[in-house]
């Protein structure tokens, strides 16, 4: 028990940690929510942009979590599951690191259309898959909390899990990218814009292969 | 990919005002009758440079007769958009196009002072992947590089409308056709757009045949150059509204938005109206329905001359047109520069009102039947045609050629390329420096101007001025 509260924070610590990563990173949309603010000169206009780009980082999280929150119902099946997912997000990030060219469809959205953005955005950068892992780990430790519920029990707990990952993560994520909007646009000004973007492609891609082989790791480690 | 954004990247146009002035100019040399390669010259623009004011590096190309006119920077400040997902490009190279050819140069200019070609896309390519011909104008935009061109298939380039293609921002390798949809747009010329607004306006002059071997006077006065501007939904790739300035505004060149992308404003130079021999510009703008407005702003009259003092292509009018062949707009939106590229004059315009432009300096320079000569003692061939300014708005930079076959009909017999400057004064005007002079080697002419680290016809800005 003691392991696994102390397990389960470190879990729960690295949904809310990423949710900043992926909130600071201008690339991620932070500075659309500036513009928008500064296009239409009133503050409305950023928190309306800050909102949309939440609920696109929202719709992709859980576009990505909830089809494995289903698959979590195949009980004896958890283990190659969760080593499967380590796989694929291990697969993901290599990809990433090969591959670093930024997807030219995510350009043709109209710059308003936020959510629609946000939610391409966090798919292409595979943000979503950052968090299964974690995710499938906090699965495993209710799982041994719990016992023997029944599959269908389960299933239900594990979608709520769900929502409540993408929830916390997103919070964070939105938290992080709106401080630093706010910062830039009543008190920093646009110079520093170009000041806090750093090219994380490389350390994003690295950080997506960690991710995986603590799945795995996890996996093989029952929780 | 760099680490961090590269710092001639900036948010604003205000900004960029604010940054290190350029210490280096790149212009084209062009060899008018392809008996030379064409080639980039580096000039030295820092005045306490023992070398200022020289041409200190050029770069010739491995072929002849591609004629060199405008050209571009691979990236720019619009990088900075997420939207646009390459915040890491470096501003480096320069595409540099061939009209006549059709081949496109990339100059990797990492050492001004050592240029290199750093790859070539031959015609056939272009051809076979877009379908245009004789690339022109350059941009570097949310899908990669945009690159206007003046021609459509088939060896005379009338074998379907002229176009803008894309190119990818990093391999450089030709994407294909921009356009999804272009309504009533069958010529081409310049293009520019606002980003964050998501609007593209291209512009038009005429199609290969009726530039190529020179003006045709024919054409001109039976009012068959391009004479309209088009709106786009930039994304979407859609010609949503064309407006036509009337037929007789011959040939409607370049587009010069307002930097600050909150506007939703600009400018279109018109080279002659055919009813009076006037220059115009036009402003257009959105109106409150959404739909898009222009109007007659700026109007440049004709100046009466003898006959015998005129070329034979305007002895019948007995006038010298001023044939507006430029305009460059400075990024605090405040000064609009209208090259009279007949008249051989300089103009500025206080555009702080787009829509009531107030003339507040003049430089007269060369020109047909006047040939003003330098405040240096240099003769300037032709008259003011391309015009830089740079990215504080202090100086503005200009070459004399119009297009090879176009200055000898207005100016028979004429030869040479200078590069000339002029000051601004703190509350306008304009004055040319008496010691910058650059006079191009023997049987070269002097193109478009693009300045180190950017300038005002380059870089598109995503975020408004605060």
């Amino acid at each position: 028990m003691e392991l696994d509260t102390s397990t389960m924070t470190a879990l729960w610590g690295a949904v809310i940690l990423s949710g900043f990563y992926h909130g600071v990173n201008p690339g991620m949309g932070w500075p659309l929510a500036v513009s928008a603010g500064l296009m239409e000169g009133r503050n409305r206009a950023m928190a309306k942009a800050i909102g949309a780009l939440a609920v696109g980082h929202l719709l992709a999280m859980l576009a990505i979590l909830l089809p494995f929150s289903m698959m979590t119902a195949l009980v004896n099946w958890q283990k190659e599951i969760r080593i499967g997912a380590g796989a694929l997000v291990i697969a993901a990030g290599i990809y990433l690191l090969i591959n670093r060219r930024h997807p030219r469809f995510l350009s043709r959205i109209h710059p308003t259309k936020l959510v629609l953005w946000s939610f391409l955005a966090a798919m292409a950068h595979g943000a979503g898959l950052m968090l299964v892992p974690i995710y499938l780990g906090i699965c495993g430790v209710e799982t041994a909390d719990g016992g023997h519920d029944a599959a269908r029990e389960l299933m239900g707990q594990n979608i709520a899990s769900a929502v409540f990952v993408a929830l916390a993560h997103t919070l964070a994520m939105t938290i992080a990218g709106g401080v630093i909007a706010m910062a830039i646009y009543f008190y920093f000004g646009l110079k520093f814009l170009s000041r806090t973007w750093f090219n994380l492609d490389v350390l994003w891609a690295s950080s997506l292969i960690l991710v995986g082989c603590f799945g795995i790791y996890l996996a093989f480690e029952g929780h | 990919m760099t680490i961090r954004p590269d710092p001639t990247f900036h948010a604003t146009a205000q900004l960029a005002m604010q940054a290190p002035v350029e210490n280096y100019g790149f212009t084209v040399m062009l060899s008018p009758d392809g008996a030379q390669p064409d080639g980039i010259a580096v000039i030295d623009l820092n005045p306490k440079s023992d070398s200022y004011g020289s041409i200190v590096h050029q770069l010739l190309m491995p072929n002849k007769g591609d004629e060199f006119h405008h050209f571009g920077w691979n990236a720019c400040s619009s990088s900075l958009s997420p939207l646009s997902g390459h915040a890491f490009l470096e501003r480096r190279y320069l595409i540099v196009p061939g009209i006549r050819s059709s081949r496109i140069y990339v100059i990797d200019t990492k050492d001004p002072l050592d240029l290199k070609i750093h790859k070539i896309i031959e015609p056939e390519e272009v051809f076979a992947k877009t379908g245009y011909s004789r690339p022109h104008t350059i941009h570097c935009g949310p899908e990669g590089i945009y690159v206007s061109t003046l021609g459509g298939g088939g060896k005379d380039g009338t074998d379907g409308p002229p176009g803008i293609f894309i190119m990818d921002c990093e391999t450089f390798e030709i994407i294909g056709q921009y356009e999804m949809d272009r309504g009533k747009q069958d010529k081409h010329y310049d293009f520019w757009w606002n980003l964050p607004q998501d609007y593209m306006v291209s512009s038009e002059w005429g199609l290969p045949p009726q530039f190529e071997n020179g003006i045709v006077a024919e054409d001109l006065l039976s009012n068959k150059y391009g004479h309209s501007i088009h709106f786009w939904d930039l994304r979407r790739r859609k010609n949503i509204q064309t407006i036509d300035f009337g037929e007789n505004y011959q040939m409607a060149l370049e587009i010069r938005p307002a930097h600050d992308p909150k506007k939703s404003h600009g400018f279109c130079g018109v080279v002659v109206d055919t009813t009076n021999l006037q220059g115009a510009i036009f402003t257009w703008w959105r109106g409150d329905d959404g739909t898009w407005q222009s109007k007659k702003t700026i109007t440049i009259d004709p100046r009466p001359e003898k006959p015998e003092n005129l070329p034979p292509l305007l002895q019948g009018f007995e006038a010298v047109p001023p044939l507006v062949t430029d305009i460059d707009l400075s990024l605090d939106d405040k000064y609009l520069y209208v090259a009279c590229w007949g008249l051989g004059e300089m103009h500025q315009y206080d555009v702080s009102d787009p829509m009531n432009p107030v003339l507040t300096g003049k430089v007269e320079l060369g020109g047909i039947a006047r040939g003003t000569k330098h405040p240096g003692g240099g003769d300037f061939a032709f008259g003011p045609q391309m015009v830089e300014i740079s990215r504080d708005g202090k100086r503005v930079y200009w070459t004399n050629s119009l297009y090879s076959t176009w200055d000898e009909q207005f100016y028979p017999g004429q030869e040479g390329g200078q590069m000339v400057m002029a000051h601004v004064g703190e509350t306008g005007g304009l004055e040319l420096e008496p010691d910058f002079y650059v006079d191009f080697p023997k049987g070269y002419r002097a193109h478009q101007i693009r300045l180190e680290g950017g300038d005002c016809s380059t870089d598109s800005f995503c975020y408004p001025n605060v």
